[in-house]
């Protein structure tokens, strides 16, 4: 990595698991990057890894990391561009060793890969309840617990970094932390210093959902036009001492960073602006500023932070129950209609054979399945019936596709295209916990030459 | 006139809290976004959504409103039956709100 010192180059280069790769490959070849960062963990993922690695201990990190890192190692390598990834979901110490197996296959003696232990605070909530603070009631309440994770803060990223590891591999941590950590590790800033993370957290938060900065979901009609979103960069921001940042993304790729696709971006998923709780500060992005310097090129300043509270966020996924559903479609004059009697029909038939389901709702998709507006919707040529309902038993559950499907023949007229499915819910509740009762730890993973 | 007229939003989810931010095109409108949007309407307008509790912060610094809704995801995109569990589509269904811009307060 280069010497320089006044400032840091940071990039993202997934904002969800699922995220495309060939925007990362780009920040790496001609991002002039420091650090890369991959944001792979949403709110449940880690429960479902979670049980992947139940079925095999050598399991639950993220199944696209192995892809991700064989796409973006040897570039990052070559150019000294260090990584920063939560997608070690349920077990980061198997995801640094599938990463340090995959840098030996590829001759990387020298990597230095290294996981962020100590999320999993499962032990902690099975001997004690502790209120849930998105609804009533406490953790002892939830059966069929899955998985508790903790959201870590910035300072085991650091740690790691200053261990000298090239990878970092953490599980649960707060998405603007993995921004944070290598911030603070480059300028050595102090956690003591609330304004300088909040301002850290700001950045943090303005480049973890990759390409909604750079006007993904931002594009519509001629007031919010955005162009080659099929080849969208993702940003990066080049950072200074000072905590102030200059937000961009690599000359020639799609999107468009703008004024208004980083204020969108700046509120996205934030409660109250002026408090953002972290497990590293309490950020303020009321004080926020942004100036347009040229072309995809916007100076951010004025984020603040106060001390944070000492506690730290569990997300708590749990099993509940299965969701059955079933989908037929209706068209012409009088698709409404039928699509309506349609749904009256089945919600009689799971009555009438006593079906264990509950909370069966019937839509129609084109008029009612998600808008949730007042506006009288117009009559459509087509619509699809949309039906769903919740069991505890995928067997329950699949009655709801199986009436949807019996409609074919016993129900109204010209009714086609059934698809029916059950899948299981794995539901996630939230709580909080002292931050003095999680310990994080390092450990590094050599590479076998 | 519409909303969409002189701001642009964007929908989050936290749980079961649906958040959408109301920011002005041009910060001068700002005044109008305020006390034309407010809970009350915001609310009216996603007539079928119900939220258990309805809060609008004020960030005149961006020209900014941000609405945090409450109870509004049906339990939230992990557990819902419903097809946009995260409530993304919920921003573009405030776009066409009436806005007065004489503040005469004729569609309030």
């Amino acid at each position: 990595m280069s010497a320089r010192s006044t400032t840091v180059r940071i990039g993202v280069g997934a904002g969800f698991a699922g995220d495309r790769i060939e925007p990362a490959i780009e920040l790496i070849e001609h991002g002039n990057l420091d650090y890369l960062v991959f944001e792979c963990l949403a709110e449940r993922t880690i429960a479902f890894a979670q049980q992947a690695r139940r079925s095999d201990p050598g399991n639950g990190y993220d199944p696209m990391l192995i892809e991700r890192m064989r796409r973006v190692l040897p570039g990052a390598l070559s150019r000294g561009v260090r990584i920063v990834t939560n997608a070690g979901a349920a077990n980061p110490l198997a995801g640094a060793r599938a990463v340090a197996a995959l840098a030996s296959e590829l001759g990387m003696a020298e990597l230095r890969v290294a996981a962020v232990l100590g999320d999993d605070v499962r032990a902690l909530i099975d001997a004690k309840p502790y209120p849930l603070f998105d609804r009533p009631g406490s953790t002892a309440d939830l059966s069929g617990v899955i998985s508790a994770n903790a959201y870590l803060g910035a300072e085991p990223i650091v740690e790691a970094l200053a261990q000298g590891a090239d990878v970092v591999i953490t599980g649960r941590v707060g998405d603007p932390s993995l921004f944070v950590g290598p911030l603070a590790h480059a300028f050595g800033w102090s956690f003591d210093d609330p304004a300088l993370i909040g301002k850290a957290t700001m950045i943090g938060h303005l480049l973890e959902c990759a390409g909604q900065l750079t006007g993904g979901y931002f594009a519509d009609g001629d007031r919010k036009q955005v162009e080659g979103l099929a080849r969208l960069g993702f940003p990066l921001a080049e950072v200074g001492r000072d905590g102030s940042a200059i937000v961009t993304k690599v000359t020639g790729s799609g999107g468009q960073l703008s004024i208004a696709s980083c204020k969108e971006q700046l509120l996205y998923e934030i409660l109250d602006p002026a408090a953002y709780y972290q497990a590293d500060v309490v950020a303020d992005f009321t004080g926020v500023a942004l100036e347009m310097l040229g072309t995809d090129s916007i100076r951010v300043t004025g984020g603040s932070g106060r001390a944070r509270t000492g506690m730290l966020k569990v997300s708590i996924g749990y099993d509940d129950g299965f969701i059955g559903e079933g989908q037929i479609s209706y068209a012409g004059p009088g698709a409404v209609a039928r699509g309506r009697m349609a749904i009256a029909i089945v919600e009689e038939r799971l009555r009438l054979t006593g079906a264990a389901v509950k909370e069966v709702r019937g839509e129609l998709i084109g008029i009612d399945s998600v808008d949730r507006s007042a506006a009288a919707a117009m009559e459509p040529r087509e619509v699809r019936v949309r039906i769903a309902g919740r069991a505890e038993s995928a067997r329950a559950a699949a009655a709801i596709g199986a009436e949807v499907e019996a409609l074919y023949t016993n129900g109204p007229a010209a009714g086609g295209g059934v698809t029916r499915g059950v899948r299981p819910v794995v539901a996630v509740a939230s709580a909080l916990i002292p931050a003095a009762l999680v310990t994080p730890w390092i450990e590094m993973v050599e590479v076998s030459p | 006139m519409r909303l969409a007229e002189l701001a642009h939003l964007r929908a989050g989810d936290k749980g079961d809290v649906s958040q959408i931010s109301v920011i002005a095109y041009d910060p001068a409108d700002y005044p109008l976004l305020c006390r034309e949007v407010t809970v009350e309407r915001v609310c009216a307008h996603l007539a079928q959504l119900s939220p258990r509790r309805a809060t609008r912060y004020e960030v005149p610094g961006l020209g900014a409103l941000n609405f945090v809704l409450e109870g509004a995801l049906s339990g939230g995109v992990s557990r819902a039956l419903s097809l946009d569990g995260h409530g993304k589509t919920l921003s573009a269904q405030l776009l066409d709100l009436e806005v007065d811009p004489t503040g005469r307060g004729q569609f309030s």
